[in-house]
């Protein structure tokens, strides 16, 4: 028998007994700001392609709500920090070792493009929208002509948004079950997973439905994959991996994920997918809406669980 | 100048003087401490064996939590010593989460806080708080530079371990055994 203990009377708040030093704040970043990447990639992307008049609802409606989902997540961040005021300083100085400053310069990019692309697409909600003033009118013309390049920058920042928080949590070696190279990948197709269901969600043009159907199935196989090799990575990996994965594997993170994350997030989705596009008839809402429920419950599991996984005591 | 510190785990007896003298000399606020006494007993009765450390930030010379931070507020200062710059941190808690020591915590002032190895001390010539005070004079600080500074010689005569080298943060506290 070995026991470690500490003896002096250590309760640091928020450290001790077990460290919660991230609460719901980062969760619901990590989902809003996967959602806001998945939905500008497909924007970016079937622009780039040409694509517009394909998947309308992909390229103009639904980046309407991004900026709006940009500013929850960048609030939720903000409430987070406990030096609040000093929160200005991630804007003075890059760090190229630290994902977290890539991650305030990227948003800071994506952020006005999402307010730019909304803007050049406003006459879809509002047909007879006018700007007020000239010189609006003047950079509307400039980044229609330019629009190619906006979408480049788009597409690779908005890809940096997907992958970047998982590459931050995989970055501290501290966190076992975050330690794992995977789980950028896994965060990026499932943010593009979740902007892939938003999509479906609100398109009424039954040729984008069934797209962006096949495409949401793609990435779900893909998340399935990665989160059983992210599994295999850890049971083959130190003891202290094969204990993180084990808070899965019988420990008190099993039920919630897979049943609401797996089952109900990933599975289930896939299945009623198939069954549409072989032609069943199924209310066309259930399988996004899973989906997205399925994406903000992983993050809360992986954010909370990875702050109980531990190398010491 | 590479600062270090080395703790006899023999002679420690796990009083606390170096946490309550640490928490006078620092200011610490009530309830948190910057170092901490952990007792090992490891065998089954009558065979047991015990290990008391006095244990802190360990100054790491790969140090994640200088890595992760995105202002630059942690940072390395003379020696080695890591620091945190009160007015640039933002309390996001990266160097928290990335700490496998777990040696850091949120200051109720804002700014993420821990050990600093007495640096105001020690830029004066005198020992950190916990060395100066320790009743039965286990713990050892100076420069691994300087092979006459006590940490050298007594990592010389000594076996020593660090604690979690496998994390390879390569700790620059070390465990004499």
């Amino acid at each position: 028998m070995k026991e470690e203990l500490i003896v002096s009377g250590r309760m640091n708040h928020l450290i001790d007994p077990q460290l919660h030093i991230w609460h719901w704040h980062i969760p619901l970043y990590l989902f809003l700001g996967g959602l806001a990447a998945g939905i500008l990639f497909f924007a970016a992307l079937y622009t780039i392609l040409g694509k517009e008049k394909e998947y309308p609802t992909a390229v103009k409606i639904a980046p309407f709500i991004t900026p709006i989902i940009l500013v929850v997540g960048l609030m939720a961040l903000f409430l987070d920090l406990n030096h609040k005021l000093y929160f200005w300083r991630l804007y003075t100085t890059i760090r190229l070792q630290s994902p977290m400053s890539w991650g305030a310069w990227t948003l800071m990019v994506v952020t006005p493009i999402s307010v730019i692309w909304c803007a050049l697409n406003i006459k879809e909600i509002f047909p007879n929208w006018k700007w007020k003033y000239e010189f609006i009118d003047e950079l509307d013309a400039f980044f229609r002509k330019n629009l190619k390049t906006l979408s480049w920058v788009l597409l690779i920042s908005s890809l940096i948004l997907g992958v970047y928080t998982g590459i931050l949590f995989s970055a501290f070696n501290a966190r076992p079950l975050w330690n794992t190279s995977i789980l950028g990948p896994l965060f990026l197709a499932s943010g593009l997973s979740t902007g892939a269901a938003a999509i479906l969600l609100m398109s009424k043009s039954h040729h984008e439905r069934l797209a962006f159907a096949r495409i949401d199935l793609m990435l779900i196989g893909i998340e399935m994959f990665l989160i059983i090799h992210m599994f295999m990575g850890f049971l083959a990996s130190t003891q202290v991996h094969i204990d993180a994965a084990s808070l899965f594997l019988g420990g008190p993170y099993t039920t919630p994920f897979w049943l609401f994350v797996v089952t109900l997030g990933l599975a289930v989705p896939a299945l009623l997918e198939t069954l549409e596009l072989k032609g069943f008839k199924l209310p066309a809402m259930i399988a996004p809406i899973l989906v997205l429920f399925g994406g903000i419950v992983f993050r809360f599991i992986i954010a909370y669980a990875g702050q109980v996984s531990r190398w010491l005591y | 100048m590479r600062y270090a510190m080395a703790v006899d785990t023999k002679k420690c007896v796990g009083c606390s003087d170096c946490v309550v003298a640490c928490q006078t000399e620092n200011n610490v606020p009530i309830g948190y401490c910057r170092d901490w006494v952990t007792e090992v007993t490891d065998g089954t009765y009558p065979q047991l064996e015990i290990e008391i450390r006095s244990e802190r930030c360990n100054h790491c010379e790969n140090a994640p939590c200088v890595r992760c931070c995105p202002t630059g507020a942690s940072q390395f200062a003379e020696g080695g010593i890591v620091l945190v710059e009160h007015d640039r941190c933002i309390g996001c808690g990266a160097c928290i989460a990335s700490c496998p020591y777990d040696a850091r915590y949120p200051h109720p002032d804002g700014y993420v806080d821990k050990c600093t190895f007495c640096i105001h001390r020690v830029d004066k010539g005198l020992k950190p708080a916990c060395v100066s005070v320790c009743p039965t004079k286990c713990l050892y600080f100076g420069d691994l530079d300087d092979p006459n500074s006590d940490v050298s010689v007594v990592l010389k005569k000594r076996k020593w371990k660090t604690l979690i080298p496998e994390a390879g943060t390569r700790p620059q506290l070390y465990f004499l055994i």
